[in-house]
């Protein structure tokens, strides 16, 4: 099943974490999640796809349009936990040069 | 005389079916001893692989999957039915280009398969297309 599991604001910071195959409509769920924070003035993310293993390209772009959401903002997008390969998909297609990627979610917070 | 052992799939077009692929290559990959580095870049351009047979060709038929098993390599052909395409017309997608503006966010498929495979190639006409994609087994490239 793939589905956002859970979102929490931790300090200022809104958590979104992931189960499943980040395809178009978990993509679309996540920026729906973020949209809600992001429109009550929170401006950072992250994303935490401990659970999430498989990703593909329409998945990921839709990450991009939050970086955008993000920036009008001066917020960020981070992740944390990722699997080598989605981490690896992520740099081919250039999304870590606009967010950073963190071990764990402890780490992204206190860095954030 | 012997020929390459050989995994077929015939998958119809169907929402997420390209998980069908993915979880038969990591079978082929965990037969053919291929590292977990290996497998999930396997299964990640499979998945791009598929995307494009099932939306970008705008086929109406199934989608054919073969899985050729050799010493060095697993070669893999995706072929569909679809009208096809020139991939001289394909753009390289660059995000920088593509954020604040309005430039698509999608397209991002066959670069992706081309930097996680070792090779890559397409043979497209009207008639369809076939992508065939070689992962060696024994190098960290």
């Amino acid at each position: 099943m793939n589905k956002v599991t859970k979102v929490e604001l931790i300090g200022n910071v809104v958590v979104i974490s992931t189960e499943g195959y980040l395809n178009k409509d978990l993509g679309e769920e996540i920026q729906n999640a973020a949209n809600e924070h992001i429109q009550n003035g929170v401006n950072k993310v992250l994303i935490n796809l401990e659970r999430s293993n498989i990703v593909n390209s329409i998945g990921a772009s839709i990450l991009i349009e939050i970086i955008e959401q993000l920036q009008d903002t001066d917020g960020v997008l981070a992740f944390c936990e990722l699997v080598p390969i989605i981490e690896k998909t992520f740099k081919i297609m250039g999304l870590t040069k606009y967010c950073e990627s963190y071990e764990t979610q402890e780490i992204a917070i206190s860095k954030m | 005389m012997n020929e390459k052992p050989t995994v077929e799939l015939k998958l119809p077009i169907l929402k997420n079916m390209e998980l069908v692929a993915t979880q038969t290559a990591e079978v082929v990959s965990k037969h053919m001893q291929l590292s977990e580095e290996k497998s999930g870049e396997i299964s990640m351009a499979l998945i791009e692989a598929c995307i494009n047979a099932f939306e970008h060709s705008e086929s109406k038929s199934e989608v054919y999957i073969h899985f050729m098993i050799d010493d060095q390599n697993l070669t893999i052909k995706v072929i569909d039915k679809g009208k096809g395409f020139d991939e001289s017309n394909v753009k390289i997608p660059k995000i920088e280009s593509k954020i604040n503006t309005d430039e698509r966010k999608r397209g991002w498929g066959i670069m992706l398969i081309k930097e996680l495979m070792d090779s890559v190639d397409f043979e497209s006409d009207h008639t369809g297309t076939t992508l065939t994609m070689v992962k060696k087994k024994d190098t960290n490239e």
